[in-house]
C-alpha cells in the first residue's frame, strides 16, 4: 500500500530525513517510536504533502501511485489522514460545515454525489459514538478553544468522518487522560479493517497495549534504525534510547 | 446555508477574472465633459427638474467650488481632473415601457449575465426592483403592489416631478449639501437614482432593491437615494452593484439619505462590487459615498450592513445621528481588499438621544498589496443621558505585504455613556490552509470556509438572497490572494 524508498529531506538546508524505507501492507499497523527531534512528524508531514519541506532524495508510492507528486488535498482524497500532532484551530468555521465540505470533496473524487444534509447529519451522529465525541465539541469552530486532549479525540473523530486508507496518527496519544486514551484507541480498532492500514507515532508503549502494532519502528537521527516487533516497545520503555544511540553513534 | 449554494459559490471560484467585467453596447446620450453652471442647468433641463431643484443645484456647486478634495483618509488617490469628467448621461429609450418585455434586449442580455433578476422568479420571489443603469431609470416593478399600501418606491428622478413636495421638504437635511466635498458634488449634479417613502403605521412587505450599474465610459455617477419613514414603518432596503471591466478610472461620489420616525425601523443593506482595477492596481471604481440616516423619532432604529469587495479607491463612512430618545443603530461591515485596492471606511455613531444604543461590528479583509482601514466615531453629546456603545473591529490579514489600520474616535461629551472597544487583528495561516488541504479542501476552498466564517456575523445580517451574493463575492474577490 505504502513504499517508502531512501527518503530524503531537509528544510533550509538541514537535513532532517536521511534514507528512510517503508512497506506498509493494507491491514498492517506499524508504530514508530524514536526520541524528541528523530524526525517522525517531519515524516508525517512530508506523507501528507507540506511544501515545508524539501524532498531530495528518494520516493514514495502510495496504492501505485507516486505520492510526491500530488498536492495535499489530492493525497488526502487518495486516502491518506494525518492525525496532527498539534491540530490547528480555525475559529469560524464550524466543524459541521469543515466536515460536510471535507466529506462531499472526498465523495467528489470518487464520482459519488454529495451527501444530503440528513444523511450528512446521521453519518455525523453515527461517528461521534464511534469516538465518544461530545456534540457541545462539534458545535464549535474546528478546534477553537479546545483543550489539548480534545483536539486530539477531534482528530479521529474526523478520521472516523473520513475513513482513510492509510492513517498517520502522530502523537494522538499525547495529551489524553487515561479513558479518552481508551476510547480514542477503541475508535481507531474500530475502523480498522483488512484494507486500511495505520502509522501510530508514539513515544508511549501504554497505547500499543491498545493498539497493537505488528511492527515496532525506531527512528533515530532521520533513519529507521531498528524495527521489530511489538516487544521492542516494551523494551525501549525500560531502558530509553541511549543504547540505540550508541549502537548509531551518537 | 444550503450545501447546494455552498457547492454553486465554491464552483465559482475557478473564474479568475473579473467575473461581471463586460461592457453593454447602447447608444448614450451625453452632454459632453466638464463642469459649470451651464452644465448644470443642462442637467436640470434635461431632467425637465422644478426650479428649487435646478436652485439646490445651483447652490451646491457653489459651494463645492470653494471646498477641496479631503486629504485626512488613509488613501493615495492620483489627481482627479474634474473638468474631465461627463456628468449625464442616459441610456436612450424609446417610450415608456409597460412590461419586461419592452425593455431594451441589450439591457436585459446585460442584467441576465449579471443575474440581475428582472424575470418573473423574481417578482414572485417578493422582491420589487427598480433598476437603475447608468442615469436613468429603465424599468420599476410591483409598483402598483406598494402604491396599494401608499407606498412611494420609484427613480429619484420620478419623485422630483411627482412628489416634489416631499423631496423639498427632505432632501438635503441628512446630508447637507456643504457636508463635504463629494456631497456638495453629488448635490450639484446627481443623476438619479431612488425614493422611498413608507407612511405612518406601514411594513413594506418586500425587500425593495436597487441594482446601480456604470455603463458609459468616463461618465462619472452620482447617484442619490433618499428614504423617509414615517411613524411605526418598516422597511428594508437592498443596494448592490456590479460594473463592467474598464481601464480608465471612474468616479462614483453617492449621497445615501435615511430619515426613521417614532418607532420607524429601517434595515439598509448593501453588496458593493464596483470593479476594483486589475491585478496591477490598473483601472478601477473611485467610490466615495456619504451614507447617513437620522433616527428621529424615540425608539427608531437603523441598521447598516454592508458587504464591500469593490473599487479602486473606498471612502465611505455609513452614519446615524440618533437623535430620538431611546433610538438605536447597528452597523455591520465586511470590506474586501485585494491587490492595489485601497479601502478607508467605518461609521459614525452621534448619540444625541437619551438612552440611545449604538453596535459597531467591522470586519477588514486584506489581501495582495492592499491597504483596509477601519474609521469609526463614537460621540456623545453634552446632554446625552445613558448613551450605549459597543464597537468591534477584526482585521484579517492574508499574506504580508497588505495593511490594516484601525482609527477609532472617541469623543465622550456625558460621564453616564458606556462605550466599549474591541479590536483583534489575525492571519490566515500556512498551517489552517494545510490542515484543510489534509482535509481535501483545496486552498481557494479553504480561503473560502475560512473568510465566510470570519466574516459570518456580518453576512448573518443580511436578507438571505443578498447573504449567498456575498459570499460569493468574498471568495472571488480573494482568488489567487494565497499560494
Ligand atoms: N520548520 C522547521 N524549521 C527548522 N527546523 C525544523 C522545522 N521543522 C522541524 N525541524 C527540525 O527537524 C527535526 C525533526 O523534527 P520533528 O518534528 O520531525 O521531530 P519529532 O521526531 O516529531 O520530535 P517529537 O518527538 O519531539 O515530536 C528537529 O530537529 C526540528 O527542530
Ligand atoms: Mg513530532
Amino acid at each position: 500500500m505504502l513504499s517508502i524508498k531512501n527518503l530524503h529531506v531537509s528544510i533550509e538546508g538541514k537535513d532532517i530525513l536521511k534514507g528512510i524505507n517503508l512497506d506498509v501492507k493494507p491491514g498492517e499497523v506499524h508504530a514508530i517510536m524514536g526520541p524528541n527531534g528523530a524526525g517522525k512528524s517531519t515524516l508525517a508531514s512530508v506523507l501528507a504533502g507540506r511544501d515545508l519541506y524539501n524532498v531530495t532524495e528518494g520516493e514514495v508510492i502510495f496504492q501505485g501511485k507516486d505520492l510526491l507528486d500530488m498536492e495535499p488535498e489530492d493525497r488526502a482524497k487518495e486516502g491518506i489522514f494525518l492525525g496532527f500532532q498539534y491540530p490547528i484551530e480555525i475559529p469560524g468555521v464550524s466543524t459541521v460545515n469543515f466536515m460536510k465540505t471535507a466529506v462531499n470533496e472526498h465523495r467528489k473524487y470518487k464520482g459519488l454525489d454529495p451527501l444530503s444534509a440528513s444523511d450528512f447529519l446521521k453519518l455525523m451522529r453515527e461517528k461521534k459514538a464511534l469516538v465518544e465525541i461530545d456534540s457541545k465539541l462539534t458545535n464549535r469552530s474546528v478546534n477553537e478553544g479546545f483543550s489539548g486532549g480534545e483536539k486530539k479525540k477531534n482528530e479521529i473523530f474526523q478520521m472516523a468522518m473520513l475513513e482513510p486508507k492509510l492513517a498517520v496518527l502522530d502523537e494522538t496519544d499525547s495529551g489524553l487522560d487515561i479513558d479518552a486514551l481508551r476510547v480514542v484507541a477503541n475508535g481507531v480498532n474500530k475502523l480498522k479493517t483488512r484494507d486500511n492500514a495505520t502509522i501510530v507515532i508514539t513515544h508511549y508503549q501504554r497505547l500499543l497495549d491498545y493498539i497493537v502494532p505488528d511492527v515496532v519502528h525506531v527512528l533515530y537521527n532521520g533513519r529507521i534504525v531498528k524495527t521489530a516487533g511489538k516487544e521492542l516497545a516494551l523494551e525501549l520503555e525500560e531502558k530509553g534510547y541511549d543504547w540505540i544511540k550508541e549502537e548509531n553513534g551518537k | 446555508m444550503a450545501k447546494e449554494e455552498q457547492d454553486k459559490i465554491l464552483n465559482e471560484v475557478t473564474e479568475s477574472e473579473y467575473k461581471y467585467g463586460f461592457v453593454t453596447d447602447i447608444e448614450n446620450d451625453d452632454i459632453g465633459k466638464g463642469l459649470n453652471e451651464d452644465i448644470i442647468r443642462m442637467i436640470s433641463a434635461k431632467k425637465k427638474e422644478p426650479k428649487f431643484m435646478l436652485d439646490f443645484r445651483l447652490k451646491a456647486y457653489r459651494h463645492w467650488k470653494t471646498m477641496k478634495m479631503p486629504e485626512w483618509a488613509y488613501l493615495k488617490i492620483p489627481e482627479i481632473d474634474y473638468q474631465d469628467i461627463i456628468y449625464y448621461s442616459a441610456p436612450k429609450q424609446k417610450a415608456k415601457l409597460e412590461s419586461m418585455d419592452d425593455v431594451d434586449p441589450e439591457i436585459r442580455a446585460t442584467f441576465d449575465k449579471l443575474g440581475i433578476p428582472l424575470d418573473e422568479q423574481k417578482i414572485l420571489a417578493n422582491v420589487a426592483v427598480d433598476v437603475v443603469m447608468d442615469s436613468s431609470s429603465v424599468k420599476t416593478t410591483f409598483k402598483e403592489a406598494l402604491a396599494e399600501k401608499g407606498i412611494i418606491f420609484c427613480s429619484f428622478s420620478e419623485a422630483v416631478q411627482d412628489h416634489p413636495d416631499l423631496i423639498q421638504e427632505y432632501m438635503g437635511t441628512v446630508v447637507p449639501i456643504q457636508d463635504n466635498f463629494f456631497a456638495a458634488l453629488n448635490s450639484a449634479v446627481f443623476s438619479d437614482g431612488s425614493f422611498v417613502y413608507i407612511p405612518k403605521g406601514v411594513r413594506c412587505p418586500m425587500e425593495l432593491s436597487t441594482y446601480f450599474r456604470i455603463n458609459a465610459e468616463n461618465t462619472g455617477q452620482f447617484e442619490r437615494t433618499l428614504i423617509v419613514c414615517e411613524e411605526e414603518s418598516y422597511v428594508s432596503y437592498l443596494e448592490g452593484c456590479t460594473a463592467p471591466m474598464r481601464d480608465e478610472n471612474q468616479l462614483h461620489a453617492a449621497i445615501v439619505e435615511i430619515i426613521v420616525k417614532d418607532n420607524a425601523e429601517v434595515k439598509y443593506s448593501t453588496v458593493q462590487n464596483w470593479y476594483p482595477g486589475d491585478k496591477n492596481g490598473k483601472g478601477g471604481i473611485y467610490n466615495f459615498v456619504t451614507k447617513r440616516g437620522i433616527c428621529e423619532g424615540v425608539n427608531s432604529k437603523l441598521m447598516w450592513a454592508q458587504v464591500e469587495t469593490g473599487s479602486a479607491v473606498t471612502w465611505k463612512y455609513p452614519s446615524t445621528i440618533l437623535k430620538g430618545d431611546g433610538s438605536s443603530s447597528e452597523f455591520y461591515s465586511v470590506a474586501v481588499t485585494n491587490n492595489y485596492q485601497q479601502a478607508d471606511t467605518g461609521t459614525k455613531m452621534i448619540h444625541i438621544g437619551n438612552n440611545t444604543k449604538s453596535t459597531i461590528i467591522s470586519k477588514g479583509i486584506s489581501a495582495g498589496k492592499s491597504n483596509n482601514s477601519y474609521r469609526g466615531l463614537v460621540k456623545v453629546v453634552k446632554n446625552c443621558e445613558g448613551a450605549r456603545n459597543f464597537s468591534q473591529c477584526d482585521s484579517l490579514l492574508l499574506g504580508d505585504k497588505c495593511g490594516a489600520h484601525t482609527f477609532p474616535y472617541l469623543e465622550i461629551g456625558n460621564p453616564s455613556a458606556k462605550v466599549e472597544h474591541e479590536a483583534t487583528t489575525s492571519k490566515i495561516g500556512e498551517d489552517q490552509i494545510f490542515y484543510c488541504n489534509q482535509r481535501g479542501i483545496n486552498t481557494e476552498d479553504a480561503i473560502g470556509l475560512i473568510v465566510n466564517g470570519y466574516a459570518k456575523e456580518v453576512i448573518n445580517k443580511m436578507p438571505m438572497e443578498f447573504a449567498v451574493e456575498a459570499q460569493k463575492l468574498l471568495q472571488i474577490s480573494l482568488e489567487g490572494s494565497v499560494g
